[in-house]
């Protein structure tokens, strides 16, 4: 900090910038002997060991050391006001470059996603996880309703996800209703729930609203856990039926009942399971793809823009005769119904759902999607989606390869990492060249709509 | 009456612990004005230090009880602490003056990061700790041979609990370092212009609610005797509960909100559901939220333009 300020732009003063880099380092020292150097190693009847790693220690340090130190030298090199702009500009460059060919981009990242299937290259499992890269996506985009554009923090999306997901289930197992009748009763519940919730707490201040969110996340788990006669407790509900192609299951013919026809038997193919793969696929390729449209279309809708208004200035909507709470409550519903479709999508995917695949983590894991993304940026929610996914993988793909293999244990640790990042350099979000929707003068032209003021 | 006294043991030891973490959040939030998120895992990490610390101590062949009680306290606040002025240093303060949703989301990145780091350096595994304070007073036994009892432990927790309240309320109302704390609580600006050094007073506003933190963290692997990484999320909320419900901003408050707490948890367990006793906490939140959000003894928040 002092650094910059004494040496001005230009000049480098060396001893600042190694008493600079040699702090960083005791406090890195400080850090890490406790939990870094000894390790608690389990022993076996609930006695734990301690096993010393202080090399590990000692290459921390030195890393932190020689980190500062470039920084450091960097900042001072550049002066720290350039060296910010020089960083942000250059990314604030790509992403103004992909929104003004958002279109462009959009359209080939479009044709992939319809195409992939049946490329060359594409197997059962790569098309499970672009399914499961789509699930993500559209949770992603319906987070960002709510909190891209409306600018509340919801910390319990999981929940939305979840009572989709359980409604379908429990529709199905009681009153056996297919997926597609089930859709728009889980989506409307999900949406139902959202009112609920946020009738009560939309009018509290944003951060209020993050932790009361995410209580009803765990509320809502805790609930599925413990209320075992519908919910089936911990061991979750099984048997949920898959869905059909207009009523053609996707079954084995040798093992389908008789009176039943079956995809494969109506097209005259032969069966194979990654015809169904296939199908999910595509049933949430379209889901998402309508929430895209969907959302796009309320932007330019008054409700839309009341949303990013809000967003930007509550007071100044309050004046303006805008009902804060209407408006918020309009977002955090849409994002609901958003989270019910994709739950009940989760749910005939699998067949079996669980409390287990609700937890906060869930909520964290969309939150950092949309966060990293760039808030109310459509296709950095893509990128994202496909990032964090991808980690996942790495363990698989890169199996031996040092550091690679170990990447999808440290996503979330990269992840947490990044969102700090980017709310420091990039508090809009890495891909967010977002220009307001709507705009009072010309470009160029001072606007009051900007980026917040340092 | 026996059985609800000893819910009421139960209820105050738990409260203790909740308070302690609740006046992280009630500090962090009256000075700077945003939920510490990360809170909640510094006292994770506090309990951790804590367990490492016991086992080394363990290995020395110290085992002299109360030295070993003093040792780890000293550490596990320290190392915590500097913990607490890192997060701040590396997370919040370069976005003090940014958009409001900002440094929550960084607290939230910053809770994810901590709790994903000790779950990769410890492991995931749930971490036993051997009773290290042991025996109690039975206070009363009735007909049906039901004993209440309170434990040394829990004596030992209570009344650190109140000596660390007393210490540190001297230490906010009577010394210049309180003197700045609450100066920068009522206006930044203003006391910079006085020459309050805010940057260091918020630094070691982090770092006393850290060392907070940690005794609660040591409290809680001695009460409980297990931990594991995932421990500060819950009690990160509940002591986040706390602080609204005492008033967020209010040191008496927090330290109230947290017994108060403390005791719904433990009579909830005892006289309905131990499943549901975590819901009991969050209703609370969403109570106090809707009809009182000054909370008890907070005072009201005016929104300026």
């Amino acid at each position: 900090m002092a650094v910059a300020a004494a040496s001005g732009r230009g000049r480098v003063d060396l001893p600042a910038i190694f008493r600079d880099a040699a702090l960083a380092a005791v406090v890195a020292l400080v850090l890490a002997v406790p939990l870094v150097g000894l390790q608690t190693t389990d022993q076996g009847s609930n006695a734990l060991g301690i096993r010393t790693r202080f090399d590990w220690v000692a290459y921390g340090v030195i890393a932190v050391f020689l980190g500062r130190l470039a920084i450091g030298y960097w900042l001072a090199l550049r002066g720290r006001r350039a060296a910010a702009g020089a960083a942000s500009g250059a990314l604030g460059r790509l992403s103004a470059a992909v929104s003004r060919h958002s279109m462009v981009i959009g359209g080939i990242g479009f044709l992939f996603a319809v195409t992939f299937p049946f490329m060359p290259f594409s197997s059962n499992y790569l098309v499970d996880l672009g399914t499961n890269v789509l699930i993500y996506v559209m949770l992603g985009w319906g987070l960002n309703v709510v909190v891209g554009l409306a600018g509340l923090l919801d910390l319990g999306y999981v929940a939305f996800y979840a009572v989709g997901a359980y409604s379908f289930a429990l529709f199905a197992q009681w009153f056996h209703l297919s997926f597609w009748e089930a859709l728009p009763i889980s989506g409307a519940l999900a949406a139902s729930f959202g009112i609920i919730l946020g009738f009560p707490v939309l009018r509290l201040r944003g951060d209020y609203l993050a932790i009361v969110t995410l209580g009803f996340g765990e509320i809502i788990r805790i609930i599925l856990v413990n209320w075992s006669d519908v919910t089936g407790g911990p061991n979750g509900i099984n048997g949920i039926p898959r869905p059909s192609f207009f009523g053609l299951p996707f079954l084995n013919p040798d093992a389908a009942p008789d009176d039943v026809t079956t995809f494969s038997q109506f097209f005259h193919l032969d069966f194979s399971p990654l015809q169904r793969v296939i199908f999910l696929y595509y049933v949430i390729l379209i889901l998402a793809l309508v929430t895209n449209a969907f959302t796009l279309r309320l932007r330019k809708l008054p409700i839309g823009r009341a949303w990013e208004a809000l967003r930007e200035d509550e007071i100044a909507c309050r004046a303006l005769g805008l009902n804060p709470r209407n408006i918020k409550l309009s977002a955090f519903a849409i994002g609901a119904m958003i989270g019910g479709f994709a739950g009940s999508f989760f749910a005939t995917r699998l067949g079996f759902i669980s409390p287990e695949s609700f937890t906060f983590l869930e909520s964290a894991i969309v939150l950092a999607i949309v966060v990293l993304g760039g808030m109310g940026s459509q296709l950095g929610v893509v990128l994202a989606a496909t990032v964090l996914v991808m980690l996942n993988e790495f363990g698989r793909w890169f199996d031996g390869v040092p550091l690679l293999e170990d990447m999808g244990k440290f996503r979330m640790l990269i992840f947490g990492m990044a969102m700090i990042a980017i709310m420091i350099w990039r508090p809009r979000g890495l891909l967010a060249h977002r220009e307001p929707s709507l705009r009072l003068h010309a470009k160029g032209a001072p606007s009051l709509v900007g980026e917040p003021a340092e | 009456m026996e059985y609800f006294l000893q819910q009421l043991i139960n209820g105050l030891t738990l409260g203790s612990i909740y308070g302690l973490i609740a006046i992280g959040y009630t500090m962090v939030y009256g000075i700077i004005g945003m939920i510490n998120f990360a809170h909640g895992d510094i006292y994770m990490i506090g309990a951790f230090i804590s367990i490492i610390a016991f086992l080394v101590l363990g290995l020395l062949g110290i085992t002299f009880v109360p030295l070993q009680l003093v040792i780890v306290l000293l550490v596990a606040m320290f190392f915590t602490a500097v913990y607490g002025w890192t997060l701040e240093r590396i997370a919040y303060r370069p976005l003090r003056g940014s958009t409001r949703l900002a440094p929550l989301i960084s607290a939230i990145g910053a809770s994810i990061f901590l709790q994903n780091y000790v779950q990769l350096l410890q492991g995931a595994r749930v971490k036993p700790l051997q009773p290290v304070v042991q025996g109690g007073i039975e206070l009363m036994t009735n007909a049906d041979n039901f004993t209440v009892q309170i434990t040394y432990l829990q004596i030992v927790i209570i009344v650190l609990t109140v000596a660390l309240m007393i210490a540190f309320n001297g230490l906010i109302s009577r010394t210049p370092l309180g003197r700045a704390q609450r100066a920068c609580e009522q206006d930044m600006t203003m006391a910079a212009l006085l020459g309050v050094d805010v940057d260091r007073t918020i630094s070691l506003t982090f770092v006393m609610g850290a060392a907070l933190a940690a005794v609660a963290g040591m409290m809680v692997t001695l009460y409980y005797g297990v931990i594991d990484f995932y421990i500060g999320f819950l009690a990160g909320i509940k002591a986040f509960t706390a602080a609204v419900l005492g008033g967020v901003g209010s040191l008496p408050g927090a330290m109230l909100g947290g017994m108060l707490i403390g005791l719904i948890e433990a009579f909830w367990s005892g006289y309905f559901s131990v499943e549901y006793k975590d819901v009991s906490v969050f209703m609370i939140l969403v109570l106090v939220l809707i009809f009182r959000p000054t909370g008890l003894l907070g005072k009201p928040e005016v929104e300026k333009v």
